[in-house]
């Protein structure tokens, strides 16, 4: 009866690979000053991000508006650093909320086994033709603009994904002996498997599920450069860029690429850490 | 007769799944609370005319399982609602934008092959060398580049800057057209290199280091052709496999690229169609995504043997 080790554990026990260090470092740097800006931001912005000033419009990078201005003369840099809280609550609910979904409907497939396996699977199947991007357009379609109904959608979106994974990984360890030996001792099924079995498999699940914050946020900001997410005046990266279309064409790229460079180093960064996180659980637990 | 059962029961599979997607495409309506006729004709003046039409058009009088038939039987019979915003059947403003959609993802999905076949070629032949390195990480870049970083980037410095491609419309004949569709069809294809270039990596390394490879250069066959009979060949069938689940992602992120460079296509269709509340247009092309996602991997199932006999002959022979 060893105790599952805990996530933690796990991570630091498991070997590092040479200089995957830096890069895993400079991932989590980018991350942890995205968290701060979106926590600090009415601190760290120079400017009301809303704050319109048709005496600098379009203006370039200056020491009053560092990165610039945008078509209404509000500060790029401001509304950067306030996009990123829209930009990190968006995908945060839905990996949460599609985790605890996948990892529930997952057990149950895997655990019973059977029917229930079989019609969840069909149900997975079926979800898999919509796009995630296609599920939250249509809920933008049922439900009206903005930012709740995507993060609804993409949350039931991204579920059969997480489910998928932890159906597998169940079935893998209904078969190991430590289940063998609760039953024996008489446990009953839901407590092996809730207790005993589903913290040796969260880990493996939660890491992959970080994988999916980058793809979240780069569908989210999708959607608000279409115009159907998080609404104007609210500084959002992908609002950002749809407003600055127009700009763009007359040569003014910085409020269009700002936002832009943004997505792509954090979705990088994301990527990075996700893909780390999971090279250290899957390497240690596996084995 | 063991290939034409397999044929059957995917076909059975794939009409299952049609007919589950379209249950959750017709009944998502009902997730909306209120009532129907409000719904359809919001932002609208309900005139008595009109709530009878919409009214006898989608049967909603009737009980929901009738009206999913009425819908389903339409659409059988090419019928697939009429458009609010344009007054017109759904059918005739779909077949008009068809083209540009078709032509922008045909192109986007030939850079796709092109590009993630060769670096992933060429990054499992250099295996482990600099080459092989580049490319992962070039791969991993590209791959977080949404298509609407991409659009912008490339109206900036290709349309804007340069001056060298339209970053408007989809001109007109066939080589305007192919000239128009440059930016964007690039913008599409970016971030979707980096699953073929991946998965062709992953096959054609899992080939390499098979017996059969071993002994067909120990025979002194040139290096070339092993590669292209004895690795290649194999290694087609995760790679088709990824392609066809490429399909649907492809048609949904066209919607951003065509917003972005003013193409009239399905995608631009679908959201301004959610923008002014067109529900029905809306539904039609959701439905008709989710057809063309599960048409085109039950093409590439039912092409597999073909292509490579031994998935025929199950997963025992490899």
């Amino acid at each position: 009866m060893t105790p599952t080790p805990t996530l933690a554990v796990t991570v630091m026990r498991a070997p590092r690979r040479p200089r995957a260090g830096l890069t895993f470092a400079i991932a989590l740097g980018v991350l942890a000053a995205m968290t701060l800006a979106a926590i600090f931001a009415p601190f760290l912005a120079p400017y009301n991000p809303d704050a319109v000033d048709f005496a600098a419009v379009n203006a370039g990078p200056s020491s009053a508006h560092w990165l610039g201005t945008d078509g209404l003369g509000r500060d790029t840099l401001s509304r950067l650093i306030y996009g990123a809280r829209t930009a990190l609550l968006g995908p945060l609910l839905v990996v949460v909320a599609s985790t605890v979904l996948g990892i529930l409907l997952g057990l149950l497939a895997g655990w019973r086994g059977g029917w229930v396996d079989a019609a969840l699977g069909r149900v997975f199947d079926v979800l898999f033709a919509f796009p995630s991007l296609l599920i939250a357009i249509m809920a933008v379609a049922l439900f009206g603009k903005g930012l709740a109904a995507p993060v609804i959608a993409m949350s039931i979106a991204y579920a059969p994904f997480v489910a998928r994974l932890t159906r597998s990984l169940i079935a893998a360890e209904r078969s190991r002996p430590y289940v063998a030996a609760y039953r024996v001792q008489g446990f009953g099924g839901a407590w092996i498997a809730l207790r005993r079995v589903l913290p040796n498999v969260t880990p493996i699940v939660g890491a992959q599920s970080t994988l999916n914050f980058g793809y979240v946020l780069a569908e989210l900001a999708a959607l608000s450069f279409l115009g159907l997410g998080v609404q104007p005046p609210t500084a959002d990266w992908g609002a950002m860029i749809n407003e600055s279309q127009a700009g763009l064409l007359g040569g003014h790229f910085l409020p269009a690429i700002v936002p832009a460079v943004a997505v792509v180093v954090v979705v990088v960064a994301v990527n990075i850490i996700g893909e780390e996180l999971s090279d250290r659980i899957g390497g240690g637990s596996r084995s | 007769m063991t290939v034409l059962r397999r044929i059957a029961g995917k076909l059975g599979g794939l009409l299952l799944t049609l007919f589950l997607a379209s249950l959750l495409v017709f009944f998502s309506r009902f997730l909306v609370p209120g009532d129907p006729v409000a719904f359809l004709l919001r932002g609208r003046k309900p005139s008595p005319e009109a709530v009878a039409q919409i009214t006898a058009q989608y049967g909603l009088d009737l009980p929901p399982w009738q009206q999913y038939l009425h819908w389903a039987a339409g659409i059988f019979q090419g019928d697939l609602g009429r458009s609010l915003q344009y007054r017109q059947d759904v059918t005739v403003v779909l077949a008009e934008r068809l083209p540009v959609t078709l032509g922008l993802v045909v192109m986007a999905g030939t850079m796709i092959a092109v590009v993630g076949l060769i670096a992933g070629a060429a990054a499992a032949l250099y295996r482990g060398r600099i080459a092989d390195r580049s490319i992962l990480i070039g791969l991993t870049v590209l791959g977080a580049i949404p298509s609407f970083v991409g659009s912008i980037v490339l109206i900036a410095v290709f349309a804007v800057q340069l001056g060298w491609f339209p970053s408007f419309g989809s001109g007109e004949g066939f080589w305007d057209t192919v000239y128009h569709l440059v930016l964007p069809s690039t913008a599409l294809a970016i971030v979707f290199v980096v699953l073929v270039g991946k998965v062709t990596r992953s096959s054609m390394i899992d080939q390499l280091d098979r017996e059969h490879v071993e002994v067909a250069i120990s025979r002194g066959m040139k290096r070339g052709t092993v590669v292209r009979r004895h690795v290649f060949r194999n290694a087609v069938g995760p790679i088709l496999t990824v392609s066809g689940m490429l399909v649907a992602g492809l048609l949904v992120a066209s919607s951003v690229v065509e917003a972005a460079f003013g193409l009239a296509g399905i995608g631009s269709l679908l959201v301004q169609s959610v923008d002014r509340l067109d529900f029905p247009v809306v539904q039609a092309i959701v439905l008709l995504v989710v057809i063309a996602f599960v048409l085109v991997n039950a093409v590439i199932d039912v092409l597999e043997p073909w292509i490579d006999p031994r998935s025929a002959a199950g997963a025992g022979a490899r």
